[in-house]
């Protein structure tokens, strides 16, 4: 990336135009020229991706001592001396050349192009190219447009074979889907006949492609480019936190892109980021708030509905009566007002903003942590106990991709069954579900193990200690939720096992929905309060800011439901959560939700949950609110309003701050600010974040700022200090100089009430233990794709169709042993229920284990499950 | 269309042997996979691209550069007649439109029986014997009107068995022993060159 900065000291001195530029080693002349102010034309060259020389724009003139000649920018080194014309009549009369040819056969129907206006042919013709076309012979025609993908519409006549989309798709993407084709005075890209290019990353090519050839049938003929308000935000269709740009015209998104930054996206979006532009303004979102009258919810008043909740808490029997569920699709204000509502106001700690689907909090915020550059680091390890990032986090998938297969970086995965990583990975083993502690445990022992674990050959175990014990530096572990059919217990007992062997190992914790790290940050989860700290250990900190602090650490997700089903909850709040959908446990879901006395939901459109709540507030969405999110490596970033929420939909902190009002706290907050203000002075992992802060770095803030708190907190006493004397000062009329220095000597941590609290650390529990192997039972493994039944992706007409719904997956072995034939019909039985489904082979689950997807058409994965066991165990019979 | 033959896969795999990565096989197998069907069907290409290793996007991108590799079925017989210079000068263009004429087909066509497809094709090399042609790539030097017609009663006779069908290139197969062979294994994943170790030891 071409970035201003000061010039390195080892660098390589050229010449551009007459002045001096200091090349950095190895930099290419294209890149030094931009650096120095000297944009150079380019199609083809894409700063994210390997330089081909395809399309000659940038051509200039060269001279490395044996006069000059010229060159492609984007294929040369600087080298030292070199003399660079970038504006001489022969390089200008290059380009015009250049710019002729490319538009030979270009349809020049810019007119009705969706890139017409933001096109860099269109652009670079007007600045350096030929006025006047010479070309009078009849141009190329092709059929147009052709869709290559369910996504993405292809024009070959408009296309001038740059190399950037099949560079991305191979590169990048690792799905060399899309090709050259015809090579010769035809060629053309295209796909496989009846093989589209279904890669989750394929709207990238409608980003780079720098002519109109590949548009996205999402935006097609939507909106001119000049007709488009920009506003740029962080992506919040999964916790990776890509940043991009979002475009609306008439107060309505028309799409995002992906904005380049470099320690998270770099450019790139996954198409369900991208796309999900289409779920803003769909059909179906809510506007007004609903209330229950018998079985239908009818639109209703906000006053009326935001008495009804307040009423409905304020009457609960206790405090411990009352639960929270959600938070991953607020932003960290309405997080914090949420937390500071239910903690501080109504005093339970029965909230959780994961759906018994992640990691513990104390695990989350307690491992130290590690960023995904940290992560990607040339020469790494990084050990995989994590889902398939691919389905899961995409964009987290490209920079693994790019550093295993650019930066030699050692991927080494342990994964209930293979993944997008595994062929990636130098190693990759599937154990059985529930034991991969165990194997953990012998992967980082001090001596080979001469024994089978979790069904991975003794042989294969040494080999990846020993490709762990060679790694250089820390081991980088990302940590997640594999499989929601076994508990969290056994990565958990993972990752202890890993620390306690090497204790400078850093944590990637990688969990799924949008600003679950936000949430959790804000103290949205049982034994938590904002800021990373335990509730024991801040409990005084916190007393004296907020009215009061929980009694006691309340329970998660799955404890408010147990407790709901069992009519222990009065009211049950479900922010933005589906646990119906979501959690996975259905049966268990469904009971708590008949059993909690009221339900209240606070959502954008109206989910399976929240069709049974009896008050429904219209939420505002993604794009119509401003704040700040968390990514998965604690790096905060803003997101951005740029639409007005339909009807009278409001933000979640408002509601919260109203509801507050309600019972007779008053927050003072008017605007996300306020609450970004009050939780940069006082929760502790975020102490010193301000909007000042943020709007300096574009790139996001990785919390918590390595300033020592301490000497934060200092600064704050001196503020207030220096606030109180000058009142005094305007009030008295005197110096009040004595007064300070008194303050200064007092104890000053006691002056703002407590130190500071230690943030959370991770201390690992006991697992519980796994029943012996059944051999007649399989054990269940529930994993996510990318595309499911969620309701942004529902919501998103383009993306909607592509759940690919799920069947059955056993090993191929099993089949044979169960005298299943490929694709029959099964039954699958668990202690639960029982599932009617198709199977089909995959080499790719475990022996002794099934596999299938959850949140998928027709097949209700989570009535199989029940979350008190620590693994399921499912038996399989022919229908 | 066809996948390959279970023969073929075992040829396939022995091709694949000869190269430090699979995907080095491609080209020889898209011979075999013309070879066996007479031109490069999807279904072979979707094969191919599995035995080495790419997407089939990647074979088709390599396949359709080469002229010679048939993305749609030809004729028995591919008769290529050359109208380049040399050939032109001595009655090639002549010669085309002699064989266009006796065989009521166009360049690029193929004959209703399916046994012949004409092109009218550049320089192939032997332009000291021109007018030339080539039947499914064997020579046949300075060929007049009479012993073109003379050639096609031939082939529709089946009296030239030295021409074999169309899409077979080859005239002989190379055999490389195992031993000999330098097997899979990707160069950069190896300490000593796969070639040395071979010619050290006796296998790979």
């Amino acid at each position: 990336m071409p970035e201003s900065e000061a010039p390195p000291i080892d660098g390589v001195s050229v010449e551009i135009n007459g002045h001096e530029v200091i090349a950095r080693k190895g930099e290419l002349l294209i890149d030094a020229a931009e650096r120095a102010g000297t944009y150079i034309p380019r199609f083809c060259y894409h700063e994210r991706m390997k330089p081909v020389g395809m399309c000659r724009m940038c051509l200039v003139e060269v001279d490395t001592g044996r006069g000059p000649a010229l060159q492609p920018s984007c294929m040369i080194e600087c080298t030292p001396g070199m003399k660079v014309d970038t504006e001489s009549e022969i390089t200008k009369k290059a380009q015009d050349g250049v710019l002729e040819f490319l538009l030979v056969n270009h349809p020049l129907d810019c007119p009705v192009c969706d890139k017409g206006g933001e096109c860099p042919l269109q652009d670079q013709t007007m600045a350096f190219g030929p006025g006047e076309s010479r070309f009078v012979e009849e141009k190329r025609h092709k059929e147009k447009p052709i869709p290559i993908s369910d996504l993405v519409l292809l024009d070959r006549e408009r296309c001038i074979l740059c190399d950037r989309c099949t560079r991305f798709a191979k590169e990048v993407a690792g799905d060399p889907l899309i090709h050259f084709i015809n090579r010769g005075n035809d060629t053309e890209i295209n796909t496989f006949p009846d093989e589209p290019f279904s890669s989750y990353f394929s709207g990238n090519t409608v980003q780079i492609c720098p002519v109109g050839a590949l548009t996205a049938s999402s935006y097609r003929f939507k909106a001119r480019p000049w007709d488009l308000d920009t506003t740029e935000s962080t992506c919040q269709m999964c916790s990776v936190g890509c940043r991009i740009s979002i475009d609306s015209s008439r107060d309505e998104v028309q799409r995002f892109a992906g904005v380049d930054i470099d320690p998270v996206n770099w450019g790139w979006l996954c198409d369900k980021g991208r796309f999900s532009s289409e779920a803003v303004n769909a059909d179906g979102r809510l506007s007004e708030p609903l209330l229950r009258e018998g079985d239908s919810l009818i639109p209703a008043r906000w006053s009326d509905a935001i008495r009804r909740v307040s009423d409905a808490l304020a009457k609960a029997s206790s405090p411990q009566a009352i639960g929270i569920i959600g938070g991953a699709r607020l932003t960290n204000e309405d997080n914090y007002a949420w937390a500071k509502l239910a903690k501080g106001v109504l005093g339970t700690d029965n909230v959780d903003a994961q759906l018994g689907d992640g990691l513990p909090a104390e695990v989350v915020l307690g491992l130290p942590a590690a960023t995904i550059d940290e992560v990607c680091a040339p020469g790494g390890t990084v050990l995989l106990l994590a889902p398939d990032v691919k389905e899961e986090l995409p964009v987290l998938f490209l920079r693994l991709r790019h550093a295993a297969v650019s930066d030699r970086v050692t991927l080494i995965e342990i994964s209930p069954r293979t993944t997008g990583i595994t062929s990636l990975a130098k190693a990759s083993v599937q154990p059985r579900p529930g034991e991969v502690g165990e194997l953990v445990r012998a992967l980082v022992a001090r001596s080979n193990t001469d024994r089978d674990i979790a069904g991975i050959a003794a042989e294969e175990i040494n080999a990846i200690r020993a490709l762990l014990s060679a790694a250089n530096g820390p081991l980088k572990v990302v940590l997640g939720r594999a499989s929601v059919a076994e508990s969290a217990d056994a990565v958990v007992d993972a990752a202890a096992a890993v620390i306690e062997a090497r204790p400078d190992t850093r944590f990637l914790p990688v969990l799924r929905r949008a600003n679950v790290r936000g949430a959790l940050d804000m103290g949205m989860a049982p034994g938590v309060l904002p800021g990373r700290v335990a509730l024991e250990d801040a409990r005084e900190w916190y007393e004296s800011r907020w009215a009061k602090v929980p009694a006691s650490r309340g329970l998660d997700t799955e404890g408010i439901l147990r407790a709901a089903a069992d009519g222990r909850i009065d009211v049950l709040v479900l922010l933005g959560a589906d646990p119906l959908s979501d959690f996975p446990d259905q049966d268990l879901a469904a009971r708590a939700l008949t059993g909690a006395r009221t339900v209240v939901s606070i959502d954008t459109i109206l989910n399976a949950s929240s069709r049974r709540a009896d008050v429904v507030l219209a939420a505002a969405g993604f794009a119509e609110k401003a704040g700040t999110t968390t990514n998965v490596e604690g790096r905060v970033n803003t997101v951005s309003q740029r639409v007005t929420p339909p009807g009278t939909a409001r933000a979640d902190w408002m509601l919260a701050t109203e509801i507050a009002s309600r019972l007779g706290v008053e927050f003072g907050f008017s605007s996300p600010q306020d609450i970004l203000d009050e939780i940069g002075s006082i929760t502790p992992a975020y102490l010193g974040l301000s909007i000042e802060a943020l709007a300096a770095s574009p790139d996001g803030i990785v919390l918590p700022l390595d300033l020592p708190v301490d000497e934060l907190v200092d600064e704050i006493i001196e503020e207030i200090i220096k606030d109180v004397a000058a009142e005094i000062e305007t009030e008295t009329g005197e110096p009040v100089d004595e007064f300070i220095d008194v303050l200064a000597m007092t104890d000053d941590d006691g002056f703002v009430a407590g130190s500071t609290p230690r943030l959370v650390s991770f201390v690992a529990d006991a697992p519980l233990p796994v029943p012996p192997l059944d051999s007649y039972a399989f054990r269940l493994i529930a994993t996510r794709k990318l595309y499911d039944q969620g309701t942004i992706v529902q919501s998103a007409t383009s993306l909607a169709p592509l759940a690919p719904g799920t069947s059955l997956l056993v090993n191929p072995w099993d089949l044979d042993r169960l005298g299943v034939a490929e694709s029959g019909r099964v039954t699958v039985r668990s202690s639960r229920s029982s599932l009617t489904l198709s199977v089909t082979s995959d080499p790719g689950v475990p022996r002794g284990a099934a596999a299938l997807v959850v949140s998928q058409a027709d097949v209700r994965v989570g009535e199989l499950i029940d979350v008190g066991d620590p693994v399921t165990e499912i038996r399989i019979e022919t229908a | 269309m066809a996948r390959l033959t279970a023969e073929n896969v075992e040829l396939a795999t022995e091709i694949i042997g000869h190269f430090p990565r699979p995907k080095s096989a491609l080209i020889p197998l898209l011979h075999l996979a013309q070879e066996q069907d007479g031109h490069l069907t999807d279904d072979a290409m979707v094969h191919i691209a599995d035995l080495v290793d790419v997407t089939p996007a990647e074979v088709l991108g390599t396949a359709s550069f080469y002229e010679m590799f048939k993305m749609e079925p030809v004729g028995r017989y591919m008769v290529n007649i050359c109208t380049n210079i040399s050939c032109q000068l001595r009655g090639g263009e002549e010669l085309l439109e002699h064989a266009e004429n006796t065989l009521g087909i166009r360049p690029g066509q193929t004959t209703a029986d399916g046994l012949f497809t004409i092109e009218d094709v550049e320089c192939i090399a032997a332009c000291t014997e021109a007018p030339c042609l080539q039947v499914n790539y064997r020579y046949f030097h300075k060929i007049t009107n009479n012993e073109f017609d003379e050639l096609i009663s031939e082939l529709r006779s089946g009296a030239r068995s030295d021409i074999p069908a169309h899409g077979t290139l080859a005239q002989v197969r190379q055999h490389i022993p195992a031993d000999r062979q330098a097997g899979s294994v990707v160069p950069e994943n190896t300490e000593v060159p796969v070639w040395l170790s071979v010619s050290e030891d006796g296998n790979a």
